[in-house]
């Protein structure tokens, strides 16, 4: 193809064009299929029995027992508690995602639309740790969770949220573009009380930003699995279920039941696919709004 | 826009009510629970209340768990457990999680209200809770008397006590054998009887002929690399750790170079402890001779794999559905134990008249002994149930009517323990195996798995030093 | 207006309060903690317990200096040292195919000649892997491949050694975890900066006679040097956490040879035991990280094509 063009004519031009655009949709057909392919055979593997020899590609039919199965007391002997790991999960993430959306739009509300003296060193302060990595911390939390008598407890995985630089930072970018201080001007003559301003004026307009935000704050929360190995114990969220059922297949692979393990994975991703697939065209924007203005 | 607001308060919507839900679920996990669905993953309501009393058991697997439910619970003290629960903290053994997360439990145990009654531990790192406050004396402060134990092995109880003071109690003896194809003995040797048989594995020189003829065969002795282990590290000379110095045993030396020069000559399938071609082996006609097992690796591993339809497919434990009745066992080279779990009182629970009932009743009570025995093949910690049993004619169906149990009481007479464990012999023996896997399969050389094994072990104990 | 402002301050502070209040206890006390661990000979027996005594088995030598920094760094048994290389191994396997699959991806969802169908189902899909959860693909990915998985039987029937036992292998299977996962990502965060490129310059080249190829390299690329600056470093930052992925298909010890054993795993298996020694390896992450943050800020501030990325992505 690095023939030049002004020597080929019209129609090799439109041939060569045709070639590419071939070559594009084979590579990105064959992309599709390697992003895709695990999640098939995860729904095949669910609907198979325990013991899974060899890669099938047309669904068995014991997914209704599977699932009944699932949440039996023999699983429970297995694999711990299904229903609890799942109950667990999505307390800790929506929690997260609420507290988290919630505080960093009130904190960068702060930054966006009030004057005082400690605005700029806060502004400054909060980007720069926005650097830092969770993990770079994490010896001092773990030790400081222990200390705090937190060790087992939900409050270590929900209320750090609050305090997202990241989270923050987008809410900050998308105030700049579309909460004109006007508004908030216009309250206030109004009568209206500050707090009040921003939880009945100021949330709708940011709603779109919630969105993003939120659904990035669940996924990353629900995903989690550094954070919760370390403090949980007698409670486990979905990735510590994982944790255990990898465990379970190389200590005792005679009780594992591949069939089971496969549906409890495909649970799990679940939610998190169908809100992705319900927004996944605002979820797309956002990466790129976020990304290139960082 | 007016779409995405749309999506956006169902997504909302959606969420809470799940968050609500997980809520409700949570709570309902907890109260509703009987005297023992509450397991790992739900929560418990330990903050008083009106509440029940939870009587906790912390665990790796669901072993006990199940012996608990089946022979405990139709035997247990009903007045005792009036108004109590039991919970079960299961966490894998795997990586060191199980004693980590027991023992940052264990640290809280002075202040905190999630009290632990009852802990497990292994063989491995037994040492490590008995030589510890953490741990109950079962005589002093449970109540157990030497009349209740005096059918216990000793072992059972030497592994268990520090300074001259019981801490742990257990409920099977766990001496082992060689588990041998009886089709490949006859194709091979011209005989399945165990004395023979034995007579001609008695010692590793002989072991190692007949590996020879096996592989003639098209046969592998063992299936992996990991078989033969316990056979050396149960015999060392001294425990892994002394004054926090690691020193590798020239026994376990030993397991090295025989191994090595087995995998390259062929004598095992090249597999790993559990992985799913050792389990794979156990068919009857995989061509892999023998396994060396303890008591339970019969019923929890061996029966079940080596049937030709499982019995989650509807295949029964019988003659004639694959291995069923086509393996017998002797004693093997050398004599060694591997696993065992003991019960641990933790020194904090108040509930120490519950857990001397589930003590007497699971480790020392004759009949329920005898019965899991018979039952569950489990080879129990109780001299009297076990001669009652033989004395009685017992026979083995799935040992082709052997009776092993003569062969276990000889075997478990010669366990000896003393100065050979230590507290930190589960991540030695972990992460020696694993290191070492990779010099078996030719990617690294003894040097390169060995700076493998170092790096790992200080991680895990940065206070131990290896030359 | 700043009449106003000041009689309102006090709200600034107030709403200010949450925010730093949680992250002064849940984030920036424990990062001095760490810090203050780094220098101190500290470590904790876990071959020991106590109820009555909860730190009797923890070993404090007092401060150290740089000890901890040294012994992690070029000791003996340089922890850093061998899970940075792993770590930027891996990184590399899944983060080459990563970033050549996105510019392939990202410059045809973007030219106008092409005209490619369907984008948006594309997008959708290619974006997926990155919202699952990384802990499940790993599973799957491990039950595949372990010895006697379903394509370990197919790949390998009868071999000795699945491919989760050989170094490049496992690195292999990790490395495209990663790519799954984050070509999608990066893929967008392309498009969004070729898109930026004012059209004129394209519809020029045209007229000039320039090939696909020719604009690719002497317009694209140039033009989007910054946001490609930007997805490397930011790359990297990722991947230096590396922790899910590599702890499910090569477990705590980082299986085969400890090459799958990245920096965070340290810090996960070793918090409990070498205290000062996972501090000083804290310590390097952070120093490393910010090293990278502040690259990521000067690539972003300083390129002259700044003006012109800025617009487009206001305008979308």
């Amino acid at each position: 193809m690095p023939r030049s063009a002004d020597v080929v004519g019209e129609s090799t031009g439109k041939t060569s064009l045709m070639i590419r655009r071939i070559i594009a949709y084979v590579v990105l057909i064959f992309l599709v299929i390697i992003s895709l392919f695990p999640f098939y055979l995860l729904i095949v593997n669910a609907t198979r029995g325990k013991v899974q020899n060899g890669i099938e590609f047309v669904p068995h039919g014991v997914l209704w027992s599977n699932f009944k199965n699932l949440f039996s007391k023999d699983t429970e002997h297995i694999y711990g508690n299904i229903l609890g790991s799942f109950a667990n999960s999505f307390l800790i993430s929506g929690l997260s995602c609420i507290l988290s959306v919630y505080f960093s739009a009130l904190t960068a509300y702060a930054i966006h639309v009030y004057d005082f003296r400690i605005k700029k060193i806060a502004y400054t302060f909060i980007l720069l740790v926005m650097m830092v990595p969770t993990q770079a911390s994490a010896l001092g939390f773990y030790r400081l969770m222990i200390k705090m008598g937190l060790i087992d407890s939900f409050i270590p995985l929900i209320i750090p949220s609050i305090a997202a630089p990241s989270v923050f930072f987008f809410m900050k970018q998308y105030m700049d573009s579309s909460l004109p201080l006007e508004i908030v001007e216009a309250a206030r003559i109004d009568g209206c009380g500050e707090f009040r301003t921003f939880n009945s004026i100021v949330l709708p307009i940011l709603k779109p930003a919630f969105a993003v935000q939120g659904i990035f704050t669940f996924v990353a929360s629900w995903n989690n699995y550094f954070t919760p190995r370390m403090i949980l114990q007698t409670k486990k969220t979905i990735p510590l279920v994982l944790q255990y059922m990898k465990a379970q297949i190389q200590g005792n692979p005679q009780i594992a039941h591949a069939g089971i393990m496969n549906l409890y994975m495909v649970l799990a991703i679940l939610p998190v696919v169908i809100v992705y697939l319900a927004l996944s065209k605002f979820i797309i924007r956002g990466i790129a709004l976020g990304a290139v203005k960082g | 826009m007016a779409q995405l607001k749309k999506i956006l308060a169902g997504s909302f919507a959606v969420m809470m009510a799940a968050t609500m839900m997980a809520g409700c679920g949570d709570s309902d996990s907890s109260s509703s629970a009987g005297t023992d669905t509450n397991s790992n993953g739900g929560s418990t309501s330990t903050d008083g209340k009106d509440s029940k009393k939870v009587y906790n058991i912390y665990c790796w697997n669901d072993e006990f768990k199940s012996r608990f439910e089946t022979y405990y619970e139709p035997v247990k003290d009903t007045a005792l457990w009036e108004g109590v629960e039991v919970n079960w903290v299961i966490n894998t053994n795997k990586d060191n999680v199980y004693q980590t997360k027991l023992d940052e439990a264990l640290k809280t145990q002075a202040t905190d209200d999630m009290k632990i009654d009852l802990f497990l531990a292994e063989a491995d790192y037994i040492v490590k809770y008995t030589d510890s406050d953490a741990s109950a004396d079962v005589k002093g402060v449970i109540g157990l008397t030497d009349d209740d134990l005096k059918n216990q092995y000793k072992y059972t109880q030497d592994a268990a006590t520090v300074n001259g003071v019981l801490k742990g109690v257990s409920w099977q003896a766990t001496p082992g054998l060689f588990l041998y194809n009886t089709t490949y003995a006859e194709k091979v040797l011209g005989t399945s009887d165990p004395d023979k048989v034995q007579e001609q594995l008695s010692d590793w020189t002989k072991f190692e002929e007949v590996a020879a003829k096996m592989k003639e065969q098209g046969i592998a002795m063992v299936s992996g690399f990991d078989d033969t282990y316990r056979c050396f590290s149960n015999n060392v000379s001294a425990p892994w750790v002394t004054d926090n110095k690691i020193t590798i045993d020239p026994q376990i030396s030993a397991w090295v170079e025989q191994t090595k020069s087995w995998t390259d000559k062929g004598y095992n399938h090249k597999t790993s402890l559990w992985d799913e071609n050792w389990t794979a082996d156990q068919k009857i006609d995989s061509n892999t001779f023998g396994y060396f097992f303890s008591t339970w690796g019969i019923p929890f591993t061996l029966l079940g794999n080596t049937l030709a339809t499982s019995t989650d497919d509807g295949g029964k434990a019988e003659v004639g559905n694959g291995g069923y009745g086509l393996w017998k066992a002797c004693l093997g080279p050398q004599s060694y134990f591997w696993g065992g779990t003991w019960l641990i009182a933790c020194a904090t629970s108040d509930n120490n008249e519950i857990t001397k009932d589930i003590m007497l009743k699971m480790t020392c009570n004759t009949d329920v002994m005898a019965k899991i025995t018979d039952e569950q093949q489990d080879y129990t910690n109780n001299k009297e149930a076990i001669k009652k049993l033989i004395d009685g004619g017992y026979k083995n169906e799935f040992l082709g009517g052997q009776d092993h149990l003569s062969l276990l009481t000889e075997a478990a007479e010669k366990v000896d323990l003393t100065n050979k464990i230590c507290a930190y012999d589960q991540g030695c023996n972990e992460k020696f195996q694993g290191a070492m896997k990779q010099y078996f399969l030719g990617n690294a050389t003894y040097d390169e798995a060995l700076a493998t094994f170092k790096t790992e072990i200080t991680q895990l104990y940065a206070n131990l030093s290896m030359d | 207006m700043k009449k106003k402002s000041i009689s309102y301050a006090k709200w600034g502070y107030i709403f200010l309060i949450p925010f730093f209040v949680v992250y002064i206890i849940f984030a920036l006390v424990p990062l001095v903690q760490t810090f203050y661990y780094s220098f101190m000979d500290r470590y904790v027996d876990t071959g020991a317990i106590s109820i009555f005594n909860p730190t009797g088995n923890v070993v404090d030598n007092g401060f150290c200096g740089l000890k901890n920094f040294k012994d992690v760094l070029i000791g003996e048994n340089a922890q850093f040292t061998q899970a940075f290389v792993n770590t930027i191994i891996i990184w590399l396997v899944g983060f080459i195919p990563q970033i050549v699959f996105s510019l392939l991806l990202a410059v045809w969802f973007t030219d106008i000649r092409l005209k490619l169908k369907a984008q948006g189902f594309f997008k959708t899909v290619i974006y997926l892997p990155n919202v699952i959860m990384a802990s499940a693909i790993s599973l799957l990915f491990y039950s595949l491949f372990t010895k006697g998985g379903a394509l370990d039987t197919l790949l390998n029937s009868g071999g000795d050694m699945s491919l989760l036992d050989q170094v490049w292998g496992a690195r292999g299977i990790v490395g495209f975890i990663n790519f799954m996962m984050w070509y999608g990502n990066t893929t967008i965060l392309l498009m969004a900066a070729i898109m930026g490129i004012d059209t004129s310059l394209y519809e020029s080249a045209q007229i000039d006679g320039a090939n696909p190829t020719q604009t690719f390299w002497r317009i694209t690329i140039p033009l989007i040097k910054p946001i490609l600056a930007y997805v490397l470093i930011t790359s990297m930052i990722g991947g230096l956490q590396m922790f899910d992925v590599p702890s499910f298909i090569g477990s705590d010890m980082g299986s085969p040879s400890g090459k799958l054993k990245t920096i965070v795993m340290i810090i996960q298996t070793g918090k409990d035991s070498a205290i000062g020694q996972v501090g000083a390896i804290s310590v390097l992450i952070f120093i490393i990280s910010a090293i990278l943050g502040f690259l990521t800020l000067k690539v972003m501030n300083d390129e002259p094509g700044k003006k012109k990325k800025k617009k487009p992505a206001k305008s979308r």
